[in-house]
């Protein structure tokens, strides 16, 4: 990876913005500026079409023979199944509002980047072959056809956008980007065109059950580790529940939490939490992966991928499903799921916290719960004991994450949480918060190293938030809900505002819970040291009977 | 740019020269019924055409905090779970604009004393959204105004709101300020596409075109109230026939008029094939008009492909061993499932 070069020299080196108009420029595949391509063993295990090798920086694709009419063909036909794929290319008016709501745009002042334009880049091959003027005046009607360079710019764009939504709010239509990214990279799978970094845990996920292709007895191994952990900071070890018949509830949670610094320690958190409430629960190591890199494929491997957990639920014999923290997870879960693989088995019921009676009647189709409202609902009705003071070596603010928050409204559950386990928490400026977030840069399975600098650049208005309370309020901590905020914006933080640590939700409930029988806590779950609390001997014996 | 220009002019000259030359019908009667009728098979044709596709997963898009937990506030409008709740969110959008209100225009800076370093700055930006306002709604009132060509006696409410447009009782004819905020609003957004880089960067003929034509338009009403004046008795008189299937002769009425027909007539046959079409796609779109509500209630898409994924079935067979060496609960015991 190519050295960085420091924040204020990478928003000077933002290019100008171009004089001419848009279909005079074509991108330029320099290192660092796309992902690397999914492997042929894999599109093929996967039955994708047309698996083959081959170099996005290279001048030949290796695109089948029949690729245009593939394609065509392919987009004819998605046009008849989504109505927002007709309306969106038949409305836009090209007002421009979206311009600088695209945090790929603002860092990279790329005009294929303003949302209207990564959209238009298929609208224009829409007018030439599904509108009337297009047909007739063509390029005086912005119509154009397709040809190599147009599919390789259909990549290009396609993934310098993280399906955040965030231009969708701002839309006079609601016409929606995703809506259109995830289209074309539908299409550019057509001729075998796709990325390792999502290709491949798709494989994993598929296969195996999880994003690293981690097989059963390791993820057990893992997981017995991080109970391990668990001890030692609380003197307690939780359980850890596996593919146990007839539990109430079946937990999925992104895999990335079991694996990856620092989501484990919000996996160690969901591990208290449960074995505090003594919760009735199990893991599966089957469905091990509440994350679906399959939405960043297609609709159908999104199906696919999600088909698991109601099947496993079902195998299981549970009674409602809880999901951990995760973003497009649940972007998945509350706007696809019970459509794709619905209605849900019967030997599920309307979810209902076996805790505090509560009925989540807001998920009494899907029977999947956020963890975030289920630890709220808990809190609100005072059952668990919390020690914010634990935290008060930390100033938080909240990261919202583009999917919980534009495809489901899931904006004050975590803070309800958060606010009970850490006194002293900060918002960030409000038009970078809430529906209006601002993504990592780098969601939408471009959490990849070999576009590191890209990440920073997309991840430049996060970033600056950061900074600002960072610099105004001495905040030291982000909290999120999504493990791919958990990867990407440990590096983020360190080039935007060093100093931040990022964590989950549950790191911070558990580092505030007061378990029973726990020892005195002299350490957070990162086992590093609570300023201000000393070991004392005698005190770690008391807590310990 | 100039391309459309040039179009709407020479639109606009054919239609002088001809009714100048005793075409006048051509483009006073004829034209009309056309336009007329393609605009409403048109937009019908076009709104057949999306619904003919099927809203296979609900998007909506969340402007605030969902449904929830009753001690969590939701947003009812912005984040809808009701009907009510998405009624009451379009017909924001539709009559206020509700998401071009919520418009901020970001600064990027190297260096930002607050932040001690690289910052963004979100201004608030509601031109936009003021100018489309302002356009739109002085296009509605204009056009109701016109009524009073289609019906005799002229009704009260067209009265009322002429009455209420001349309000400021500025010369003879009144003057009406509705045509001259059209004008302006038009101006405005003309003017961003022609001297805001990144709009001039994204504008096709297609955005240019539909502003000149209303522009050609705006003009010639505004001339043919205050300027070059029409004789009103016949122009109503004409029309009145022309809305009765039965014409009167043109004579007598100036060419300009007829341009001014011929331009709304171009704008009604140009809006089904293109983005005009947004006046009915708006009430469509599946970001909008959807609740957020597929937790609670299921979602059906039409075209749902059979379920296929690799099942415990399979995955058990693959790890089987491993698993029990683990102490994990088997469907099949290693033995049994070699049997």
């Amino acid at each position: 990876m190519a050295k960085l070069p420091a924040p204020q020299e990478l928003i000077a080196s933002r290019p100008p913005f171009p004089g001419e108009h848009w279909l005079a420029l074509k991108p330029e595949f320099s290192p660092g500026s796309f992902c690397y391509p999914a492997k042929p063993d894999t599109m093929e295990r996967l039955h994708m079409p047309n698996p083959h090798e081959w170099d996005p920086a290279a001048d030949d694709w290796g695109l089948p023979e029949n690729w245009e009419k593939t394609l065509c063909d392919a987009f004819a036909e998605r046009l008849e199944k989504h109505r927002s794929l007709k309306l969106f290319m038949d409305i836009c008016v090209r007002c421009g509002a979206c311009a600088d709501k695209c945090h790929f745009f603002l860092g990279t002042n790329d005009p294929k980047n303003m949302p209207v334009l990564r959209a238009e880049l298929l609208r224009s091959l829409y007018r030439r072959d599904h509108t009337m003027l297009g047909k007739l005046l063509g390029k005086t009607a912005g119509a154009r056809g397709w040809d190599k360079s147009v599919v390789k710019e259909l990549f290009y764009y396609a993934y310098q956008c993280t399906e955040c939504r965030r231009c969708s709010l701002f839309c006079p239509y609601g016409i929606d980007t995703a809506e259109i990214t995830m289209i074309v990279r539908e299409l550019l799978h057509e001729v075998g065109l796709g990325t390792h970094w999502i290709m491949d845990p798709v494989k994993n996920c598929s296969f195996t059950g999880n994003h690293l292709g981690i097989q059963p007895h390791s993820f057990v191994e893992i997981v017995e580790m991080l109970a391990d952990d668990c001890e030692t900071v609380t003197g307690i070890r939780p359980k850890t529940p596996f593919n146990k018949k007839n539990a109430e509830i079946l937990f999925i949670t992104p895999s990335g939490d079991v694996f990856a610094d620092p989501g484990i320690y919000t996996f160690m958190g969901y591990l208290l939490l449960f074995h505090q409430l003594d919760l009735d629960y199990t893991l599966s190591t089957y469905a091990s992966e509440g994350g679906n890199f399959g939405s960043f494929t297609s609709f159908n491997m999104a199906k696919k991928l999600n088909a698991k957990m109601y099947a496993e639920a079902e195998r299981l014999n549970a009674k409602w499903i809880l999901g951990g923290e995760c973003g497009h997870m649940w972007r998945v879960i509350n706007q696809y799921m019970d459509t794709y693989n619905g209605p849900t088995p019967a030997n599920m019921i309307p979810p209902t916290s076996p805790v505090t009676g509560t009925v989540f009647s807001n998920a009494a189709s899907t029977k999947m719960v956020h963890i975030a409202e289920f630890t709220a609902d808990l809190i609100y009705h005072n059952k668990l004991k919390l020690d914010p003071s634990r935290n008060d070596h930390i100033v938080t603010t909240f990261h919202d994450s583009c999917n919980p928050s534009r495809g489901m409204g899931l904006l004050d559950e975590p803070r309800y949480v958060l606010k009970a386990v850490c006194n002293n928490f900060v918002e960030m400026p409000e038009n970078t918060i809430r529906e209006q977030t601002f993504c990592c840069g780098a969601g939408s399975g471009l959490n990849t190293e070999e576009i590191m600098e890209l990440r920073m650049r997309a991840g430049m208005p996060r970033g600056n938030a950061l900074r600002h309370v960072q610099q105004k309020f001495g905040v030291n901590h982000m909290a999120c809900v999504c493990a791919i905020d958990r990867a990407t914006l440990p590096p983020l933080a360190n080039y935007w505002a060093p100093g931040v640590t990022v964590s989950g939700l549950h790191e911070l409930v558990a580092n505030a819970l007061v378990m029973t029988g726990e020892q005195k806590r002299t350490m957070d779950l990162r086992q590093e040291d609570l300023p201000g609390v000393e070991e004392d001997e005698t005190d770690a014996q008391e807590g310990g009977e | 740019m100039l391309l459309s220009l040039l179009l709407v002019l020479l639109i606009g000259a054919v239609a002088w020269a001809g009714s100048a030359a005793g075409f006048a019908p051509l483009f006073g009667v004829a034209l009309p019924y056309l336009a007329t009728a393609v605009f409403i098979c048109g937009m019908i044709w076009r709104m057949v055409y999306w619904a003919k596709s099927p809203v296979p997963f609900r998007i909506p898009t969340t402007g605030g905090q969902e449904q929830s937990l009753a001690f969590i506030r939701q947003a009812k409008i912005d984040c809808p779970s009701t009907r009510a709740g998405v009624f009451a969110r379009m017909v924001l959008e539709i009559l206020l604009f509700r998401s071009l209100f919520r418009n901020t225009q970001a600064d990027v800076r190297a260096h930002l004393p607050a932040s001690n370093g690289p910052g963004t700055i979100y201004y608030s930006s509601k031109w936009l959204w003021c100018f489309a306002l302002m356009f739109h709604y002085c296009f509605l009132l204009v056009f109701l105004r016109h009524f009073r060509f289609f019906a005799e006696p002229v009704p009260a409410w067209i009265t009322c709101l002429e009455t209420l447009d001349g309000i400021m009782q500025i010369g003879a004819p009144r003057f009406f300020m509705t045509g001259a905020i059209l004008l302006v609003a038009l101006l405005f957004l003309l003017g961003r596409r022609l001297f805001n880089q990144r709009l001039r960067c994204i504008s096709l003929a297609n955005d240019y075109f539909p502003l000149w034509l209303l522009i050609g338009i705006v003009g010639t009403g505004i001339c043919l109230r205050y300027f070059d004046k029409t004789e009103i008795a016949m122009v109503k008189v004409f029309i009145m026939s022309i809305t009765h299937f039965s014409p009167v002769s043109t004579q007598g009425i100036a060419p300009l008029f007829f341009v001014h027909v011929t331009l709304v007539c171009t704008l009604l046959l140009y809006s089904p094939f293109s983005k005009l079409t947004h006046m009915a796609g708006v009430f469509f779109s599946p970001t909008r008009n959807l609740a957020n509500n597929s937790r609670q209630k299921r979602h059906i898409n039409p075209w749902n492909p059979p379920k296929q994924y690799f099942t415990y079935a399979e995955y058990e067979n693959e790890y089987r061993d491993a698993m029990a060496e683990a102490g994990l609960p088997l469907e099949k015991a290693p033995d049994k499932a070699a049997e």
